[in-house]
């Protein structure tokens, strides 16, 4: 049976639908409404509130911290400054993905990293040596998304953090009434956002904190299905989903190096060895095998098909996941990769998907084609591929203080 | 049953004679008490071979399943561990023990599946003969070697592991918890005469992973109305297809002319002619008892006289009037649904091991029970349950002798129920009936010599194509027109249905029949 979150006498208040979904042995609410429409919305013109408690936890702390997790991480967390937040992922020796996170470092020897797989037991293989002191507070800190452009000021309501200069992706203590915080100027919408982090004694006095500052600025408790259309339009990727944990996937062609992922941004080479550096510096000189893509899909064909039908364009307001195949322009028999999640996206007014496509085929601008059924019969539509970042509003890396804003 | 089905269904004309009123052997469902239905000997379902069922129509005639949710481990100290089908839930159970552990967990669950996958192309074929140069037989170890070949290294020298370690070194390589290891490590005992710690405990561990319901590996289940009701899905196939099947009809040997085998002869006298002979026995009974001593080459008799056999477990069943709580996990929630294990530490099954190894029952055994009747009230009245325990060890010679087996039966059925009553208070209250199988019992009633409930033990030496006997693995005997399938030959025990298949498709593609 999933276990409640701290958060859990709150969330269940709001959650009229009764739409529980599992989440890492947790119960999140998938939609608040039976429609999340709304929550999306959120999200995006205003502010949406999501439990996060279910991300696992570990804090690292000790002389050789950053030591240790350079080790392990496909980053050079020796270069993170403090305060600063990294996003990035971690290989078995094979350079193949096990899981992504974000690791943050709170002062100079310690750090917080979340990540979606519990990780206690591979973290701890590479321990031996390092003066750090590793420990799984999952259980033990409440999390809480606030995401959407009125976050900045719902927060300065909650805490006494410098929110007009915290910058993204950077992380700070902060005071509010009558308990402490770490807010990290992070989130999985790919908006201005931030991630809030609490002792779970105090979780619901930060949640009805959060709540009661955000009335005048529209904010909404928001579920997963939201998130998932965000996270998309964001064009991050999620494991289980997009790509799977190299150390449970079955066979090796279920497993995926960082680049084949879209994170070989991530990969810092040249340094002290790291789990997978060997493989991960061999296939960044000869090449990958896949790499993954956004794509564009037309929305005129889809009308075309539907039309034939007498039917409007049937598109649900839910990001799907399930793997569709992928063709070149020309030959239907030929394909090239699959798609694994996408959406309507409301806010560009386009079908998107993200998909996995072999790595000759990643050109930006090239079309291809993508399997769609249209009452019950199969046909193929043409899409674009685009980056997989399709949206990226300036206001999530901006600050007010700053000439960028 | 199962050869006899697929027989029947090639066109041939099948007579199965079976000497008690019940069909089945040790997959047997009986009521022994007014009210209550026992699975008397074998208990749960999982190896059956799913092409089996589809390829008999076995869902047709009444073959129905029932997939278990829990393996449960209560603790002398009231602490308790149940893994669940929900992996999240499991790895919160294991991780009050060892968070390290918790998070391997799935780890091993993915290196077994491939194993299993290699269990299947092993066990879904004839055993292949190394010695031959019969391009059939080459092909076979041919497709046997490509399997392997795909493994890929790192699990291959696994498999090296799997084939020649204990299955508590095995485990040692994931895990450091004893509490999760010891209910694990079981699974290399069972049924078997030797110790967690025993070299070569590692592959029967397989042997119990490869399971599969529904296309889930390693899923076990209830059979409803009992395992006799795989038994009888099985019998209605068959008959179906047109076979005879002839129950209290116990055959005293078989006919052997010139070396050849002719037909049978009743208990009663009565011969019965036909012109191949196919002994579901074990490999001890059909050669020594049903073709006899005087048929037999002395090499032959040799070998068959060291197959061993060596029953080490016994059988307690209990009629209650309540659901039985266990003190450290109260109430009559999941956790007792699935599987439940006495198997507190490492010590305890090896102390049990111990005494076994000098001809005594253990005074605290490993056991493994279940409550069907959670799953399935149709085996006992109302609110009644049952609670079955497998018990272990329970060594056929004691050193009383194995004959003397009578005179501490209820000793025995103490025992279970004193260790029992240690995790549910009150349980001897509760009892109506209790029904005690020694090894020496399953040997009488059912006819498994010395109560080895696999007909034979499943150690290395006693497998693949030496099983039963070197030169005689591909189900044909020494005997022209006497052939054998069950579990004396390959592949082995559990109710699994592949021996009677491979034995029918052996003999129906060299038209033996």
């Amino acid at each position: 049976m999933p276990v409640k979150s701290p958060f859990f006498p709150r969330t269940s208040d709001h959650c009229h639908s009764m739409n529980w979904k599992e989440w890492a042995g947790y119960y999140a609410a998938s939609s608040y409404n039976t429609l999340h429409d709304s929550e999306y919305f959120a999200f995006r013109y205003s502010a949406g509130l999501l439990d996060i408690t279910p991300l696992f936890k570990y804090s690292i702390k000790g002389p050789d911290s950053a030591d240790f997790l350079s080790r392990i991480m496909v980053k050079n967390i020796n270069k993170l400054r403090v305060g600063r937040v990294s996003y990035c992922c971690w290989c078995t020796d094979s350079g193949k993905v096990i899981d992504d996170g974000t690791v943050m470092r709170r002062s100079e020897h310690e750090f917080f990293v979340t990540s979606a797989d519990p990780s206690y037991s591979w973290f701890s293989r590479f321990i031996r040596g390092y003066n750090v002191k590793l420990e799984e507070v999952t259980d033990k800190i409440a999390g809480l998304a606030l995401q959407g452009p009125t976050s900045r000021e719902i927060l300065k309501h909650v805490c006494d953090a410098d929110l007009d200069d915290l910058k993204f992706f950077s992380t700070h203590k902060a005071n509010a009434d009558g308990f402490q915080l770490d807010v990290s100027r992070t989130g999985y919408t790919g908006d201005l956002g931030y991630e809030l982090w609490v002792e779970n004694k105090h979780a619901l006095k930060l949640w009805d904190a959060v709540m009661s500052a955000g009335k005048n600025y529209d904010i909404k408790p928001a579920g997963l299905d939201a998130l998932d259309v965000t996270r998309v339009e964001a064009g991050l990727i999620l494991k289980d989903v997009d790509y799977y944990n190299a150390l449970h996937a079955l066979t090796d062609d279920r497993m995926s190096s960082p680049y084949e992922i879209s994170l070989g941004w991530t990969v810092n080479l040249d340094r002290d060895s790291f789990n997978g550096q060997a493989a991960l510096k061999e296939e960044s000189e000869q090449g990958s095998k896949w790499a993954v893509v956004g794509l564009d899909i037309s929305w005129p064909e889809i009308e075309f098909l539907y039309n034939k039908h007498g039917l409007p364009p049937e598109i649900g307001s839910h990001a799907w996941r399930k793997s569709i195949p992928i063709y070149t322009a020309s030959d239907k028999n030929h394909q090239i990769g699959y798609a694994t999640s996408g959406t309507w996206s409301p806010i560009l007014k386009k079908n998107i998907a993200l998909a996995t496509v072999e790595k000759k085929y990643d050109k930006i601008g090239r079309e291809v084609q993508i399997e769609m059924t249209v009452e019950h019969k199969r046909h193929t539509v043409s899409a674009i591929v685009c980056k997989p970042q399709f949206y990226n509003p300036k206001r999530k890396t901006s600050n007010p203080n700053s000439q960028r804003s | 049953m199962i050869c006899a089905a697929y027989l029947a269904k090639a066109g041939r004309n099948v007579l199965v004679l079976e000497k008690r009123h019940v069909l089945g052997g040790a997959a047997v469902s009986e009521e022994m008490y007014p009210g209550y239905t026992f699975s008397v000997a074998s208990y749960v379902v999982s190896l059956f071979r799913p092409h089996i069922i589809r390829e008999l129509e076995l869902a047709k005639h009444g073959y129905e399943v029932i997939p278990m949710d829990c393996s449960f481990l209560p603790l002398p100290n009231g602490d308790s561990l149940a893994r669940w089908a929900d992996p999240q839930r499991s790895r919160r159970e294991i991780a009050r023990f060892s968070k390290k552990d918790s998070e391997v967990y799935p780890e091993f669950g993915k290196v077994m599946t491939h194993m299993g996958k290699l269990a299947k192309a092993v066990i879904d074929h004839p055993a292949p003969d190394i010695t031959s140069i019969n391009p059939k037989e080459l092909a076979n170890l041919f497709r046997l070697g490509k399997v392997f070949k795909g493994l890929g290294a790192d699990l291959l020298h696994l498999n090296t592991k799997l084939m020649t370690m204990s299955a508590l070194d095995f485990l040692d390589q994931w895990f450091e918890s004893e509490t999760l290891k010891a209910p694990m490590a079981v699974s290399g005992i069972i049924g078997t005469f030797q110790g967690v710690r025993s070299p070569g405990t590692a592959y029967v561990l397989l042997h119990h992973y490869m399971g599969q319901l529904d296309g889930a590996f390693r899923s076990w289940g209830f059979s409803k109305g009992g395992t006799g009701g795989i038994s009888m899905a099985c019998a209605r196939a068959a008959e179906r297809y047109g076979a005879e099947i002839r129950t209290e009809t116990p055959v005293q040997r078989v006919l052997i002319q010139d070396g050849k085998a002719t037909g049978v002869v009743l208990e009663n006298g009565d011969e019965l002619k036909a012109s191949v002979v196919i002994s579901n026995l074990d490999p001890n009974r059909t050669y020594l008892k049903m073709i006899g001593e005087e048929n037999l080459e002395d090499d032959i008799l040799k070998e068959i006289r060291r197959f061993k056999m060596r029953g080490s477990s016994g059988k307690v069943n209990l009629a209650l009037d309540r659901v039985p709580e266990f003190s450290c996990r109260p109430g009559d929630g999941d956790h007792i649904r699935g599987d439940i294990a006495i198997a507190p530490s490492i010590d305890y099954l090896e102390k049990a091991y111990d005494q076994a190894k000098y001809g005594e029952f253990s005074t605290r055994p490993y056991i493994n029970a279940v409550i069907p009747t959670l799953t399935d009230p149709s085996l006992a009245p109302p609110g009644k349950h049952i609670l079955s325990c497998f018990v272990q060890y329970a060594p056929y010679h004691i050193k009383e002798g194995a004959a003397n087996w009578p005179q501490f039966r209820e000793a025995f059925g103490d025992t279970v129920v004193d260790t029992m009553a240690e995790y549910i208070p009150g349980l001897k209250d509760m009892i109506l009936y209790r029904q005690v199988l020694t090894p020496w019992d399953m040997e009488q009633k059912m006819g498994l010599t010395e109560g080895n409930i696999f007909h034979g033990e499943l150690s290395l030496e006693q497998l693949l194509f030496q099983r039963p006997i070197t030169g005689y693995s591909k189900y044909k005997t020494s005997i022209r027109k006497l052939w054998m399938c069950g579990s004396g030959t390959h592949p082995g025990g559990g109710i699994m249905g592949a021996s009677g298949e491979l034995c029918a498709k052996t003999m129906l593609t060299s038209r033996a029949i």
